[in-house]
């Protein structure tokens, strides 16, 4: 693609002429390229963004690119309707979705919100009946929808589901049924209706192109003798993740028959294991030699965590999240694994268990601590801010940190910072709203104010703790390479988020709940909110007047309202987001397009 | 400390008629007020009217007001926190692996943890130490003859086992209880 500049002066002009933003249809040039070369070329992009920007240089490289664009990527569904998407891109395989707020793994969206896979499918069936990939955060899905779908794309391959709501293990009977080319069946931490494990066996005999299956957080039990049968025959198979029914000894007969799997999702760890058993995991495990990712160890018991060990040097993310390891069994663990990049695990290993991953684990670039007692009053267990620092300490290359925590200083977080400045994404819960730096009593601003001013290459940032107005105050003068910003229980006034909707120029997602921002602060960032993908504002001082202004001043955008149940003025709940889709039609009763 | 901080806010509570959190006021004359979320699984108004209901009861209480469970907070997933809740019902106790220990002659028991030891060697020193015996050395053909003491123990199974036939991780996981014989008793399970 570079020489292709170099040769012709012509394809530079028409790169500087599309600095302004406007319509395409603006800026004709003549391409020196017949279409389908061009189309070839860029055939070759993959980013999304990249195409964006493609898309935007003349009509017909606008043309070139949605002829040649394969993979479509939605952040928000309702930004967009079917029909537009079907219109601009005639030739799509692959897609993602998005849909409701990310406030609504939180219990904070009411249901029946909306989010619905439906007209999208009944589109896409008409449009792209080639259609393979399906990936889907946050949607309604039926079991009806799901059939839908495995009845209408023959070529169907891929469906990954994290977050979604609606359906039952009939629906993915549907899809083992009849989706004769499935490469991947992705079903991750979903509200669904665990009807019976009867859903796996419905796999064909003759049905072997399965690549990636995991089933990990469904709980009802499926038939032991088919999943043996189906890994056995699946000889492309790389990822497994099974639930918690499956036991320590059927795991072993499922490694036996796919030691070529890189990635791993165990079941209960807690079993009954002769010793003779537990000789012959851990010699299945020794054969593994692909092993990259474990995840699972549901009730890991201690006593068989050493059947891991042959597997744990090849490990590059191992999941302890579901495993209630004690400090003591963990660090043994953590010892055998001096190549893992990524590591997520329960507050239950406490701060003796981190400061082993500081220790042993130099390579490592994403932590997530999460807490095993979210709602416990004790504040006696879990981690603390010497936990973080000892990681920061020893694992230099650490970029991404999701940490829940009792109890945090400024003092740790500039620390922690000026060990660690490459830090992306830095998302950290101090899990009692609104609590102080517990040595000094003071606000947590200077923490954030480190974590800005230092890591310049943010891209996602959660605050917590007693924040005035200071922390977004130095959020919005530093923070220039941030993306998505979460806030909760902080700030003392309008002027808070101002300085963020005033700062911040990459921002994309913003994200509030129970703070003192109102109507001022909400029409602050009247401009910035076209350039945004989405706001999202619930439990503050905005009322029903504020949001109308917005939705006057702004066509644009559609500004949804889910009001306070008794008082008429005061809005609980405002979603505003940018959409060339206008109005949703499927709005519920309780939410108000203004 | 939370006493007085509760006194201190059940005062504030009667003069300022809001809910605001414990330990969040004292520096700024700008008190910081969360608003509905706070209170969980109500659909109580956010307006101050109601708050100023519940700091009634506030002040006719005389435990501080536990810390309020806040909607969707801290922020888990509710996949997560179902399968947390589920595991705390299930798993055995976090913190050990308790079994009880009885020796013969003694009038009550003991309980300790296996998980706290790591080997053999180091759990018979601790029953030595906590039933003031000697327990001796183990060995594969004669058990523990010459000692006065044999520590046996009832599997999962449910039957009277020497302690020290299997390896220590298999022993731990299927041992129920444990009991320290008298040697002349245990005679009958050494020699088989």
């Amino acid at each position: 693609m570079n020489q292709l500049w170099k040769m012709d002066p012509n394809i530079k002009k028409t790169k500087n002429s599309a600095d302004s933003a406007n319509y395409p249809e603006a800026i004709q040039s003549p391409s020196q390229f017949p279409d389908e070369v061009l189309e070839k070329v860029l055939s070759m992009l993959h980013s999304h963004k990249d195409r964006s920007s493609v898309s935007l240089v003349c009509k017909d490289w606008y043309n070139a690119e949605r002829w040649s664009r394969t993979k479509i990527f939605i952040g928000n569904c309702y930004s967009v309707s079917p029909e537009i998407v079907a219109r601009r891109f005639p030739r799509i395989k692959s897609v993602t979705l998005k849909g409701k707020p990310r406030f609504s793994d939180f219990n904070l969206v009411p249901q029946n919100w909306g989010a619905n896979i439906h007209d999208w499918l009944v589109m896409f069936a008409k449009v792209y009946p080639l259609l393979e990939e399906l990936r889907l955060k946050r949607m309604t899905v039926s079991d009806e929808s799901l059939e839908f779908l495995a009845m209408s794309f023959p070529g169907f391959k891929a469906l990954s589901l994290l977050s979604c709501d609606g359906f039952s293990t009939d629906g993915l009977k549907s899809i083992a049924t009849h989706c004769k080319k499935l490469t991947e069946l992705d079903i991750q931490e979903n509200g669904i209706d665990d009807v019976s494990g009867s859903w796996l066996s419905a796999f064909p005999d003759n049905f072997t192109s399965l690549e990636i299956l995991n089933f990990a957080s469904l709980n009802s039990e499926v038939s032991f003798d088919a999943l043996e049968r189906l890994v056995s025959r699946c000889k492309s198979l790389k990822v497994l993740k099974v639930n918690k029914g499956t036991g320590l000894d059927q795991l072993q007969r499922l490694l036996v028959r796919a030691p070529q799997l890189m990635e791993l999702g165990t079941g209960s760890f807690q079993q009954e294991l002769m010793f003779r058993h537990c000789m012959e995991l851990e010699n299945a495990f020794r054969n593994c030699k692909n092993l990259q990712i474990l995840a699972g160890l549901w009730d890991a018991s201690y006593v068989y965590l050493h059947v891991l060990y042959p597997a744990c040097s090849s490990l590059t993310f191992l999941n302890l999240s579901y495993a209630t390891l004690r400090s003591d069994e963990f660090t043994k663990l953590i010892a055998h694994c001096p190549n893992l990049r990524c590591l997520w695990v329960l507050d239950t290993v406490e701060d003796k268990g981190l400061e082993a991953v500081g220790s042993c684990c130099p390579l490592l670039e994403e932590i997530r601590v999460f807490p095993a007692h979210p709602f416990d009053q004790d504040i006696n267990h879990g981690v603390t801010e010497s936990g973080f620092l000892a990681v920061s300490h020893g694992c230099r290359k650490l970029h991404y940190v999701l940490y829940f925590c009792q109890q945090m200083t400024n003092a740790a977080v500039a620390t922690i910072v000026q060990n660690c400045p490459d830090f992306t994404h830095f998302r950290l819960c101090i899990m009692n709203p609104g609590q102080p730096d517990y040595l000094t009593d003071e606000p947590m601003d200077e923490a954030f104010g480190a974590v800005v001013k230092t890591c310049t290459k943010l891209q996602r940032l959660a605050v917590s703790g007693l924040l005035t107005d200071l922390t977004f105050e130095y959020i919005g003068k530093y923070a220039k390479n941030l993306e998505t910003l979460s806030v909760a229980f902080a700030g003392r006034s309008d002027w808070g988020m101002q300085c963020v909707l005033g700062g911040c120029p990459k921002l994309r997602k913003l994200e509030i709940r129970d703070c003192p921002f109102g109507n001022a602060a909400l029409l602050s960032g009247l401009k910035k909110y076209e350039s945004m993908r989405s706001l999202w504002m619930s439990a503050c001082n905005v009322t029903m007047n504020g949001c109308r202004l917005l939705a006057k001043e702004m066509p644009r955008l559609n500004v949804e309202v889910m009001k306070d149940e008794e008082d008429d003025s005061h809005v609980d709940k405002v979603y505003v987001y940018r959409s060339v889709a206008g109005p949703r039609r499927d709005a519920p009763p309780f939410v108000l397009t203004l | 400390m939370e006493m007085g901080k509760a006194a201190n806010y059940e005062n504030e509570l009667a003069t300022e008629l809001r809910l605001g959190l414990l330990g969040t006021d004292h520096h700024e004359p700008e008190k910081q007020s969360f608003p509905s979320s706070l209170v969980i699984k109500s659909n109580k108004r956010s307006s101050s009217e109601m708050d100023y209901n519940s700091s009634d009861k506030c002040d006719q209480d005389c435990a501080p007001p536990p810390k309020a469970q806040v909607v969707g907070w801290p922020p888990v997933r509710s996949y997560r926190r179902n399968a947390l809740q589920q595991q705390k019902k299930t798993e055995s106790d976090v913190s050990g692996m308790y079994v009880k220990v009885s020796m013969d002659g003694a009038p009550y028991l003991r309980k300790i943890d296996l998980r706290v030891y790591k080997n053999y060697p180091e759990l018979l020193k601790a029953l030595e130490v906590m039933f003031k015996c000697t327990i001796g050395v183990y060995s594969e053909r004669e058990g523990y003859n010459g000692s006065d003491y044999a520590p046996t123990y009832e599997d999962k199974d449910g039957d009277w086992m020497l302690v020290g036939d299997v390896p220590w991780n298999m022993f731990v996981s299927s041992c129920r209880r444990l009991r320290i014989m008298k040697e002349s008793e245990a005679k009958g399970l050494g020699c088989l």
